[in-house]
């Protein structure tokens, strides 16, 4: 049965994230042929619009007011609220992202619908979809439909491949005028503290430093090695808490859920609330000089040494063969 | 000030975890207040020390649920209420959401504090749903709060980022680690909380009709990830062992 889909799309500096790309495929996915259309919502983001449409949206909503440029809950449900009121979608796709994780659930609240959150598989069974998500720190799976109503899933980023980009595919881009009430809660001011590059939960290449790295100092030959593989930089709490980098950086439960196809985890013991943001990897290299570590549980590769002798050695070795 | 917590007993996924019938299995799970409510009860009750007033901590769940209750009051909350979870058939996000609701209709509360995801499912629904439901403004991964009055300045993550909010009560905030350290319950604290109020309410008492609360999302499979083949260790002096890394990570994973 062919179904009317939305897709809450997210943008960051100005550019559109993956994580939307990749909800417009799952979203596909769930439409069974039906429509799919695409939500923005921003105070200045009627030039990215198309770019959904190359990647497989039918058309796109924009909602542009100045009381959207920063995120908050009342902002966004209202406009959200509006607009599902006036296309009645049968489906809804958000990013697990902060924006998705805080948004949906207030809204499926007021729809009085159910929702699965985190997903990182779909696939169809007769009339329903079927999700996969990761329970239990990500020690066991479930599969879970929605079996009454409204199809509502939030999908975790890099784990649902995209369609491929096409420029050729066209669609209408509709503007909608939201009256935005009273918000409740007031956005104050952002403390930009993630780095700018490449964004850690989207990142292909992951290297990260535990408390192993024993110091600020200690991340650079981590980023050094990261240069030379066009990676991203992450850590663990450890290394957040003993003040080497920053919180921004933080892999795991409380921190960033990543799902790079290369992780490479140097001087990190592999606590359960770190593995939580990370077992997903493709693959997985540990370096610890500690043999018994728990990170070797859950490595594919792992050498037992110092990662200080290791993670020069390795970016050259990378340096030799990339070139 | 009227300061509630919502506490989620849960799995400690820090132990093994094995599935059988489908399910997770329980038998010799060890059980444990879901790590990032703690924070909410340690705030909670910060809160009570700053601006006066009562702290309660409630929970749906089964009787069982009465031991981690019990360490909350041990840790300083006021009293508890336990709402039998015993005549649900499902329970979900939505069921959830819907008996604390309507536990808290007829209640005066000036802040609702929960975590910002339990550690078992993981969704992070329980703390937006409810606010939607109670029609109050909610902030989730708080790292700090301030409570002047009615205004309230209000610290969060955001994948890394800081933002700072200011909002009014009532209000709805799930807790993020670093808001607090978690205090440990002290052995008079124990002895107290013995004798703490611990009130146990059916769904019966809240009004609910088990069919309009019942599970919107089904669960139709709960498995084990396949088991990873060991990883290979590699052996040999350290710059023979990154060569042969190098070589397998892009010539076997072919990830490079
Ligand atoms: C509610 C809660 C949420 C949490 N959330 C997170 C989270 O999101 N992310 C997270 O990461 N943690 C989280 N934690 C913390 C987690 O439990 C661990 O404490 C933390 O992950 C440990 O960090 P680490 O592995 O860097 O440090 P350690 O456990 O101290 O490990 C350091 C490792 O480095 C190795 N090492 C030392 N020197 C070297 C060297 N020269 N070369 C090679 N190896 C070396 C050691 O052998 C050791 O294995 C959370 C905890 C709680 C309670
Ligand atoms: C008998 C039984 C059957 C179940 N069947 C299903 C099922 O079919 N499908 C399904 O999805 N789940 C099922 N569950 C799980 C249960 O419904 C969810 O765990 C619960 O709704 C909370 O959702 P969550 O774990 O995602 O919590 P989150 O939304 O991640 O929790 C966030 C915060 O909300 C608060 N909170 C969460 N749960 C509670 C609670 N129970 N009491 C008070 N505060 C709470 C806490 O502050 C917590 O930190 C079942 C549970 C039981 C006991």
């Amino acid at each position: 049965m062919a179904k009317k889909v939305l897709v809450l799309a997210e943008s960051r500096d100005g550019a559109l994230r993956n994580v939307s790309f990749e909800a417009i495929a799952a979203a596909k996915e769930i439409s069974g042929g039906g429509e799919v259309f695409a939500v923005l919502c921003g105070d200045s983001v009627q030039s990215l619009a198309t770019e959904l449409i190359h990647y497989g949206a039918d058309r796109v909503i924009t909602a542009e007011n100045e009381k959207l440029a920063n995120y908050t809950p009342d902002g966004y449900f209202q406009t959200l609220k509006q607009i599902i009121d006036d296309e009645s979608p049968e489906a809804i796709v958000f990013g697990h992202t902060s924006l998705g994780k805080d948004l949906s659930p207030r809204l499926a609240a007021r729809l009085e619908s159910g929702l699965i959150s985190d997903v990182t598989g779909l696939e169809q069974a007769g009339e329903n979809t079927v999700f996969t998500r990761p329970v239990y720190s990500g020690k066991a799976f479930e599969k879970k439909l929605i079996s009454d109503g409204l199809v509502f899933v939030t999908i975790r980023p890099n784990n649902i491949a995209p369609l491929e980009k096409d420029e050729s595919r066209s669609g209408d881009v509709t503007s909608v005028s939201v009256d935005i009430k009273d918000l409740r809660t007031i956005v104050k001011e952002v403390v930009r503290k993630a780095s700018t590059g490449v964004d850690l939960a989207e990142a292909k290449i992951i290297v990260a430093g535990g408390r192993g790295v024993k110091s600020e100092d200690g991340f650079k030959p981590l980023q050094e090695l990261a240069d030379v593989l066009g990676a991203a930089v992450g850590a663990s709490r450890g290394a957040c808490d003993a003040d080497y980098c920053d919180y921004s950086l933080q892999i795991g439960q409380t921190g960033k859920v990543v799902t790079p196809d290369l992780y490479i985890a140097c001087g990190i013991s592999g606590a359960i609330q770190h593995l939580a943001g990370m077992s997903n990897s493709k693959v997985i290299v540990a370096i610890n000089k500690d043999p018994e570590a728990s990170i070797f549980s859950v490595a594919d590769y792992g050498i037992v040494g110092d990662l200080f002798e290791v993670v020069p050695l390795l970016t050259e070795e990378f340096k030799k063969v990339l070139v | 000030m009227n300061i509630f917590v919502i506490l989620k007993r849960t799995f400690d996924t820090e132990e093994k975890i094995s599935v059988s019938n489908n399910k997770i299995s329980e038998d010799s799970a060890e059980f444990i207040i879901n790590p990032y409510d703690e924070y909410a009860i340690e705030e909670a009750i910060t809160l009570k020390d700053a601006h006066g007033g009562t702290v309660t901590v409630v929970t749906v769940g089964d009787e069982d649920s009465e031991k981690e209750l019990r360490t909350a009051l041990a840790m300083g909350a006021d009293q508890a209420v336990l709402i039998s979870n015993e005549d649900l058939d499902s329970q979900d996000q939505f069921t959830t959401s819907s008996v604390l609701a309507a536990y808290f209709k007829d209640k005066e509360y000036d802040i609702i504090l929960g975590g910002n995801v339990a550690i078992d499912n993981g969704t992070g629904q329980v703390g937006p749903r409810l606010a939607e439901l109670l029609d109050i403004p909610h902030v989730t991964t708080i790292t700090k709060i301030e409570i002047n009055g009615t205004t309230v300045n209000i610290e969060r993550d955001v994948e890394g980022d800081l933002e700072k909010i200011e909002t009014s009560l009532p209000l709805l905030v799930t807790a993020q680690q670093g808001l607090n350290e978690p205090r440990y319950p002290s052995l008079p604290g124990i002895m107290k909380a013995k004798k703490k109020p611990l009130e146990t309410l059916e769904l019966d008492d809240l009004d609910i009709d088990e069919d309009e609360v019942e599970a919107k999302t089904k669960t139709v499979e709960v498995y084990l990830p396949p088991k990873k083949e060991a990883g290979k260790i590699l052996s040999g002096e350290t710059p023979e062992q990154v060569k042969e890394l190098v070589s397998l990570l892009r010539n076997e994973a072919k990830v490079i």
